[in-house]
């Protein structure tokens, strides 16, 4: 019991932060221009493919340097050419544009690297047991994941408090308008932000290719996640995504390691549950299956009973 | 704005009478050309194709009053269709069995019905607000029940799917379903009676405010609507079509999965709304027909044509937000004045030009996807009618030629056109 209950925090930490490097970017971005970025994760995805290729001739490392710096310049572009247009027809265009950026770009992946998974491996440098605790044992490239993840958090936290970039981005945040006045070329930094968010997004595709597998659909196994985290956390609060990011991560991980189910949890308590007729599917539903319904459930929840989020400030 | 109101009163009559003259040709028009249809292209594969065309008209009609009368983006409204198809799959089974009485003509209505039910359910919480808010939330009943589908193993059939038997149920003043082409005109019956039905809709009053609580929401309540309560009949009446187009779906095919309610195909049916044109509303069954049209077309020579109908969404996007439809109305003053034909030398050169841009661009995306992906497969591929060898200069070179000659000569007559279009609407 007590293994699990550590091994599920620290796996849950994992992919909580995992989450919150994408859910970072994107939730930055809705607050600056009001874009939910369907393509967001399909960034994720691109991180990973490239650094797979660049990782065979060049290694692990400068894969992770080059990567997010490609994404990122590719985002800034998308942003430019292609979110700058549709703009002025409102958000609803918006978010069908990236839509549609997110169909191309999977379908780019499959062009390029084809449908069948690639064996995108932990480097070598990281692939030993951390540490062993009551059987098991944690592998060190997870916790290079934390690691990478928590310094990218310090990063962002100290630019966007501690430096003047970092204040011409909270501002643009509020007063687009008033920024411009002041002699800001705010589209630009509506641009950086996006092509910023995109490679962060790119970095957390780089280390968890090798985890969580890099093939054609692993944006749209993440990217409704992804989603559903801003939006629990409050569209456009970094604080609130953080902590969804964790929230998530971790009752995701809890649920998956439970084999409990729902006939069975109902007899503990004393009800009887019968094994037959229409309900006999739902009797038998553990909790590991609910498991990815769980995020949804709470996305509906939260946008029903309290649509600013847990931390957001406005509705969208 | 008050002195015409009288002449208006006076001519509101009889143009009145004419517009509705013209419409019930229009209504003529389509049943016969439904009818006809097979009979001009009698081979077995169009006759599934216009099958598939059917039910995806009517689904991308009914997605329409959402996004297009509604201003409501759903990312999942093939949980609708989904649904539909499998509550008429299963009561197709128990026709089938004889544990209830049902014939297959009356199934699309069941499974309206059961979109109805689901509409009724989600929506009621999910139209509470409109924008991103609406769109987030379809999305996330689309997962959920994406995810349910792999739990309620009996109702979804898993992996599987439901598997059905259209030749066993009841028959209907001895209706027969056995043959593609009896399909098709039920496919066509129920296409026809849910298109009058939903141009019926957009025409009623609750139709109207739907438009108007699109576009201006506070002023609708000022009005003295709710424009929750709009929003919920509009989506409740989407979810009911969406629904009948399932239950086809399910008579068509006989199988439904879990994949059928997806978010793939909730994003199919927004690709060919939008492509169509979401503002008119011939603009999704042109964006249907097109879209099933290039998919069986283009998924028999290429693994990619999601990818070349997707960059075809995002130009529509950026470039033509009104969609093929808007274009064609672009014209009709031009045809009105009987001076189309002037335009269609300019548009000939211009299209003959993009054309061979876009062959251009096909053969380089084909060539390097060659490449990439399929390595032991031979040295060469056959593209075009033409075998070429993508492992040598000549095809990469020839292609790029093309694209970029085509681009070049587009760019050089495009303004011609367009001044030529500029001068016919003058």
């Amino acid at each position: 019991m007590f293994q699990l209950i550590l091994f599920s925090i620290l796996n849950g930490l994992v992919y909580g932060m995992l989450l919150f490097m994408l859910s970072s970017g994107l939730t930055l971005i809705f607050g600056m221009m009001g874009v939910l970025n369907f393509a967001h994760a399909s960034f994720y995805m691109l991180g990973a493919y490239i650094a797979f290729t660049l990782g065979l001739r060049l290694g692990f490392w400068p894969a992770l340097v080059i990567a997010p710096i490609v994404v990122g310049l590719l985002g800034a572009v998308i942003e430019r050419q292609g979110l700058r247009r549709v703009h002025r027809f409102g958000h609803i265009a918006e978010l069908i544009f990236t839509f549609g950026v997110a169909i191309v770009i999977e379908e780019i992946v499959q062009l390029v690297w084809g449908r069948p998974a690639k064996s995108y491996q932990v480097p070598a440098a990281l692939d030993f047991p951390l540490f062993r605790a009551f059987g098991s044992s944690f592998p060190a490239y997870k916790a290079f994941m934390l690691v990478i993840s928590i310094a990218i958090f310090a990063f962002i936290f100290v630019i966007l408090t501690r430096t003047r970039a970092g204040l011409i981005i909270q501002a643009s945040l509020t007063h687009p308008q008033m920024v411009a006045m002041l002699g800001h070329n705010v589209p630009r930094v509506f641009m950086v932000v996006f092509g910023i968010g995109s490679a962060l997004a790119g970095v957390a595709g780089v280390i968890a290719g090798p985890v969580l597998g890099t093939f054609p659909g692993m944006a749209q196994v993440l990217g409704s996640i992804v989603f559903v985290v801003v939006v629990i956390g409050g569209l456009g609060s970094l604080t609130g995504a953080f902590v969804a990011s964790l929230l998530i991560g971790i009752v995701q991980t809890f649920a998956v390691a439970m084999d409990v189910s729902v006939g069975g949890m109902l007899t503990a308590v004393g009800v009887p549950a019968s094994a037959g007729g229409a309900l006999h599917d739902l009797w038998k539903v553990t909790i590991a299956q609910v498991a990815p319904i769980l995020p949804y459930v709470l996305l509906v929840l939260t946008l029903i009973l309290r649509p600013t989020g847990l931390f957001g400030t406005r509705e969208t | 704005m008050s002195a015409p109101a009288a002449t208006r009163s006076l001519a509101l009559p009889g143009v009145a009478r004419a517009v509705l003259a013209r419409r019930v040709g229009l209504g003529l028009a389509a049943a016969v050309l439904l009818l006809i249809l097979p009979q001009l292209v009698p081979t077995g594969t169009a006759l599934a194709i216009m099958n598939q065309m059917g039910i995806a008209v009517i689904f991308a009609l009914s997605f329409n009053m959402l996004l297009g009368q509604g201003g409501m983006l759903s990312f999942g409204h093939a949980v609708y269709f989904g649904i539909g198809g499998f509550i008429a799959a299963h009561v197709l089974n128990m026709a089938g069995r004889g544990t209830l009485w049902l014939p297959v003509p009356l199934l699309p209505l069941v499974g309206g019905l059961g979109g109805l039910a689901f509409a009724v359910l989600f929506g009621s919480f999910s139209t509470r607000r409109a924008g991103t808010v609406f769109s987030m939330i379809s999305l996330g009943v689309a997962e959920l029940m994406a995810a349910s589908s792999l739990i309620f193993d009996r109702f979804f059939g898993g992996e599987e799917g439901i598997t059905t038997n259209r030749s066993k149920a009841p028959l209907l003043l001895g209706l027969e379903f056995t043959r593609d082409r009896q399909v098709y005109y039920l496919i066509a019956f129920w296409l026809f009676v849910a298109a009058l039905a939903m141009y019926a809709f957009s025409r009623t009053p609750v139709g109207r405010m739907a438009n108007a609580v699109r576009d201006n929401p506070e002023r609708a309540e000022f009005v003295g609507y709710s424009q929750h309560r709009v929003r919920f009949v509009s989506f409740c009446a989407a979810g009911f079509f969406a629904g009948i187009a399932g239950g086809l779906f399910a008579i068509n095919y006989e199988i439904l999965t879990a994949e059928n309610m997806g978010l793939n195909a909730s994003g199919g049916v927004l690709l060919m709304a939008y492509i169509g044109g979401i503002g008119y509303f011939v603009g999704p069954i042109i964006g249907a027909v097109i879209f099933t049209f290039l998919q069986s077309m283009l998924s028999d020579y290429t693994g990619m044509w999601l990818l070349y109908l997707g960059i075809l969404f995002l130009i529509t996007v950026l470039f033509v937000p009104m969609g093929l439809a808007g274009i064609l109305m672009l014209h009709a003053p031009a045809w009105r004045s009987r001076r189309i034909g002037r335009l269609v030398v300019p548009y000939l050169i211009t299209g003959a030009l993009g054309l061979v841009a876009v062959i251009g661009a096909i053969g380089l995306l084909e060539l390097l996807h060659f490449v990439a992906v399929s390595e032991g497969a031979g040295a060469t591929k056959r593209l075009f009618w033409t075998t070429i060898a993508p492992r040598t200069l000549m095809p990469w070179l020839g292609f790029a030629a093309l694209a970029v000659l085509g681009a070049l000569g587009v760019r050089w007559t495009a303004p011609r056109a367009a001044a030529a279009f500029a001068e016919v609407t003058k």
